[in-house]
């Protein structure tokens, strides 16, 4: 028998449980299993998927990063501003893109530079941006920019009879395999998974942690920005209002997707599948038609505790093994 | 008695309490709030006024006070759980829950008020005993533990409710929020009770000290013999009933549950509240009537914001910029440097900066810092 390497054992609790679901869903209900409902679930947790992506590697690192929803709203709302004032609308993405990076890695340098705890600085940040965001604007503004409305739905791809993949869906996959690639086979990847095993280590192996710290912030703040955009794409409209405890979303998404919370272990990829476990649980109460949207949250809760423990029972064996 | 007079007074009663904590940790907190009110004595019109109404107080300042209970019911459990080193981030939603329970209890089940609230205690009880299990029994972390109440919380308040907005007129649960007594409101002796019973209890038994031992290092305390588990679960359990009684609070004062609201954030004010009142989140050393002012101050700014006609969208701007300032001040490399930076100033204002700026900024924690 293959002997299997402790650490794969979460992402393979994770693919168990998304097939389950999706089994489930395709016997209980005769047009689950088609392409067009994956695809529509793909499109719907676009913006949640992005943003995970970035919440992945502050987790890994052993951090947290709660300023996602916000940063999603202020972007929203920031873009539809700009656009409203008459701005092109690459270059508001591109102002929304920078300040999600310059404010990431403000916080980093908070969190790095004066010790403050992670969950702290970003927490101000939480309040910071969500206020910022009605500065900007205190009503939701719509978007009905050309590039919105015409050039948009042109750049999705038909990937099966009666099944088009849009242009958010594959913002979301982009991100995870950007996000993939950049975690398992660069040096900055590498020093995400050290600082999070163990930060005094990396310390004296000499790897640069204040560097690796702020990058790992402001890499987090790009994508929660790039997911403000794609939400833009998502809602053709800005509002300061929304997404509140989308932060959660994307931690239980991380979580469930098999990456320890105490950082060091996990990939990407599974949290591609946590978020489609969040997905099609939705999707699920969607077709139901009877089951209220309250027990989205408790599904995602009891999921979350499930995989929590499961990670405290794995990360205790190799300890006792070796 | 007129306006001017009762202000003298409560400035001179207040700069005594000043001067009586001029050693103590606690007088940054009491300080930072001088200041606040301070600002709305000349700057905010009306903040001060105070007037009797049919026996009861009424003014921006007994607001304040009326509308912090929850604040600081919740700071209070909560500095004993951040004193252990962990964090409880399900408060908000557990309020959802006791707000959920007693006012379906009371309405949809015809229950009397004092079972409906006695019940919604004991779930919240039960809701904190959850936590202390997942973080003492199983060994998880407490932000992540919590972390599981707070996602499905409020769904489970949710299907308490049915989803409804629960509305109720029973007299003893109105009076929970919004009645008075010895004129002024009721939530105030509440937040006092609690207080003194938090205080005895840590104070006045071993209790306290066990906390701090723990919160320092959890596995030195255990081999000294200290129940580490048992500590961390009783906290966790307190913070649960306080949170259920911020819950009854805030459901009474709107005379209504609703699920989806109540107590939205309201952690976030709560770790601000016992962060502000001197405690690290580092765990150890506590400060539980720090927490109360915390609480108090957190209050005060909320309330100065909107009587300067801040909209309640925008406030969050100022009380985020007001934890950075906050926390840049309680963390260690901060201080060196800012003492390394006044330094100069320091050497010729030599007599003062012996007394206070300098002592200040260099001063070190009492107890060990965590490695």
């Amino acid at each position: 028998m293959i002997r299997l390497n402790p650490k794969y054992i979460p992402l393979l609790a994770t693919a168990v449980v998304l097939l389950a679901i999706f089994g489930t869903g395709s016997v209980l209900y005769p047009n689950f299993g088609t392409p067009r409902v994956i695809v529509n679930l793909l499109n719907d947790m676009a913006f949640v998927g992005v943003a995970s992506v970035g919440e992945s590697f502050v987790i890994l690192s052993g951090g947290i990063d709660l300023s996602v929803g916000s940063m999603v709203a202020f972007v929203g709302i920031l873009i539809a501003k700009l656009l409203q004032v008459g701005c092109d609308p690459f270059l508001a993405m591109g102002i929304a893109l920078c300040i999600g990076a310059v404010g990431g890695a403000m916080m980093g340098c908070l969190i790095h530079f004066f010790g403050m705890p992670p969950f702290l600085v970003t927490l101000a940040g939480l309040f910071f941006l969500r206020g910022l965001g009605f500065v900007i604007n205190p009503e939701s503004i719509g978007i009905d920019h050309p590039f919105y409305g015409e050039v948009l739905p042109q750049l999705s791809v038909l990937v099966a009879p009666k099944a088009v993949l849009p242009f958010t869906a594959m913002c979301f996959l982009a991100s995870v395999i950007i996000g993939t690639l950049v975690a398992g086979f660069t040096r900055f990847g590498r020093n995400v998974y050290a600082i999070g095993s163990n930060e005094n280590s990396a310390r004296l192996m000499g790897l640069p942690i204040g560097q690796t710290k702020i990058a790992i912030y402001a890499l987090a703040g790009f994508f929660s920005a790039l997911s403000g955009v794609v939400a833009t794409f998502y809602m053709q409209s800005g509002n300061p209002a929304s997404f509140v405890g989308l932060e959660l979303d994307a931690i239980a998404s991380v979580v469930i997707g098999g990456t320890l919370l105490t950082g060091g272990v996990g990939f990407i990829p599974g949290t591609l599948m946590g978020v489609l476990i969040l997905g099609l649980i939705q999707q699920i109460i969607i077709f139901n038609g009877t089951l209220n949207s309250w027990w989205t949250k408790i599904v995602i809760g009891t999921l979350l505790l499930i995989f929590i423990v499961l990670q405290k029972f794995i990360s205790r064996r190799p300890a006792g093994a070796t | 008695m007129s306006d001017w007079f009762s202000d003298l007074l409560f400035w001179i009663i207040f700069g005594a309490i000043l001067f009586l904590l001029r050693r103590q940790k606690i007088f940054w907190t009491v300080g930072a709030l001088a200041l606040l009110l301070l600002f709305n004595q000349f700057f905010t019109p009306g903040f001060f006024h105070i007037q009797l109404l049919d026996g009861h107080f009424y003014g921006s300042r007994i607001d304040v006070l009326n509308q912090g209970a929850k604040v600081m019911l919740l700071s209070l459990g909560m500095v004993l759980v951040i004193a252990t080193g962990g964090v409880d981030l399900s408060v908000g939603a557990v309020m959802a829950i006791a707000a959920a329970v007693s006012s379906r209890l009371l309405v949809t089940e015809h229950q009397p008020a004092g079972i409906a609230i006695a019940i919604a205690l004991v779930i919240s009880v039960l809701a904190g005993a959850w936590n202390g299990l997942l973080v003492a029994g199983f060994g998880i972390q407490p932000i992540v533990a919590t972390l599981v109440l707070m996602v499905a919380g409020r769904g489970v308040a949710q299907l308490i409710t049915e989803g409804q907005i629960i509305n109720f007129l029973d007299p003893t649960m109105v009076y929970l929020g919004n009645g008075h007594l010895f004129a002024l409101p009721f939530t105030l002796t509440l937040v006092v009770v609690m207080l003194i019973i938090a205080l005895f209890f840590v104070r006045r038994t071993a209790l306290g000290l066990f906390i701090e031992s723990v919160g320092d290092n959890d596995e030195a305390s255990r081999y000294s013999g200290i129940n580490a588990k048992q500590v961390k679960f009783l906290v966790y359990t307190f913070s649960g009933f306080c949170a259920g009684l911020a819950g009854l609070v805030a459901c009474s004062n709107i005379k209504s549950a609703d699920a989806n609201n109540i107590g939205l954030y309201l952690e976030l004010d709560a770790i601000l509240a016992v962060v502000v009142g001197g405690t690290s989140l580092q765990g150890g050393r506590f400060y539980l009537i720090g927490a109360v002012v915390g609480g108090l101050f957190i209050q005060t700014l909320t309330t100065t914001l909107y009587a300067r006609n801040v909209s309640s969208d925008i406030s969050p701007v100022p009380k985020a910029l007001v934890i950075i300032a906050v926390c840049l001040f309680q963390s260690e490399s901060f201080r060196t440097r800012l003492a390394h930076f006044l330094q100069p100033l320091g050497r010729v204002l030599k007599p003062l900066s012996s007394r206070f700026p300098h002592h200040l900024l260099t001063a070190t924690r009492h107890d060990s810092p965590k490695p």
